[in-house]
């Protein structure tokens, strides 16, 4: 049986969702607090995996490789592969009829592909409008702070082979 | 209209405790989300040195807000109990 309303005039709402504003800001809070944590957790989870993927990433062994052949890249071309892991993309441009230069695509501000531009001489990212030099992968303009990583290259007969990757260049 | 119950000096004392333990796990937080920024950053471009000291501090951040959580939901009850 319903209990009889109270002799003083309430609006009905207010019997039935009875709020107290003090104990509703403690909950509040409380929920606040909870949240905040787990937002906190969250971002220590973000950090644990750059930790792994720095551990199972860390060790590149660089393997000979065949990248292209002499002919198949016209002068002011390019070339994209994959170096030293299916996972790093490079790119290959001919610069002169003798002379070819390797780079990791990857800028290195965030990662974003570099695009070549034969016309300027230059690496382009188009994410952040960072700009590479194609003659040696400094950094001419832009966010990015170090150069692209240059991979070696050498030449037999009409192949081109990739031997290694210069990390001395890339930090700079 | 009906006016919310006034609150008493101890719970007035638990609400301010409580709002500066929240602005602390705010404040810890936003470190947390600059660490994260940061090494995700220098992971991107190559570094990967400052990687495991990141995860510890970041770990470190975290116990520190959930010693915060703990600290308002203590104090959340004491003052309810009162």
């Amino acid at each position: 049986m319903n209990e009889p309303r109270s002799a003083k005039k309430e609006s009905l709402w207010r019997e039935e969702v009875s709020i107290f504003a003090a104990e509703e800001r403690y909950v509040n809070r409380r929920q606040f607090a909870k949240f905040l944590v787990l937002t906190s957790a969250g971002m220590f989870i973000g950090n644990l995996w750059i930790l792994l993927r720095s551990w199972l990433g860390g060790r590149v062994s660089c393997p000979a490789l065949a990248v292209a052949r002499v002919g198949e890249i016209p002068v002011g071309g390019s070339r994209l592969f994959t170096y030293p892991g299916p996972n790093d993309p490079c790119i290959l441009i001919r610069t002169s009829e003798d002379e070819f230069a390797a780079y990791s695509q990857k800028c290195t501000h965030l990662s974003c592909a570099v695009t070549y531009a034969p016309r300027e001489a230059r690496f382009e990212c188009p994410c952040h409008q960072g700009y590479f030099s194609a003659a040696d992968g400094r950094v001419l303009q832009g966010p990015p702070q170090r150069p692209l990583p240059r991979i070696l290259l050498r030449r037999q007969g009409e192949r081109l082979i990739a031997v290694g990757v210069d990390l001395q260049a890339a930090r700079g | 209209m009906q006016r919310p119950p006034e609150t008493s000096a101890p719970q007035r004392r638990g609400l301010t405790a409580i709002d500066g333990a929240l602005a602390m796990i705010a404040i810890l937080l936003m470190v947390q989300m600059w660490l994260l920024t940061a090494t995700l950053e220098g992971f991107l471009a190559g570094h990967r040195d400052g990687v495991l000291p990141a995860a510890m501090i970041s770990g470190v951040l975290l116990l520190a807000t959930f010693g915060l959580y703990r600290f308002v939901r203590r104090v959340d009850r004491e003052t309810r109990g009162r």
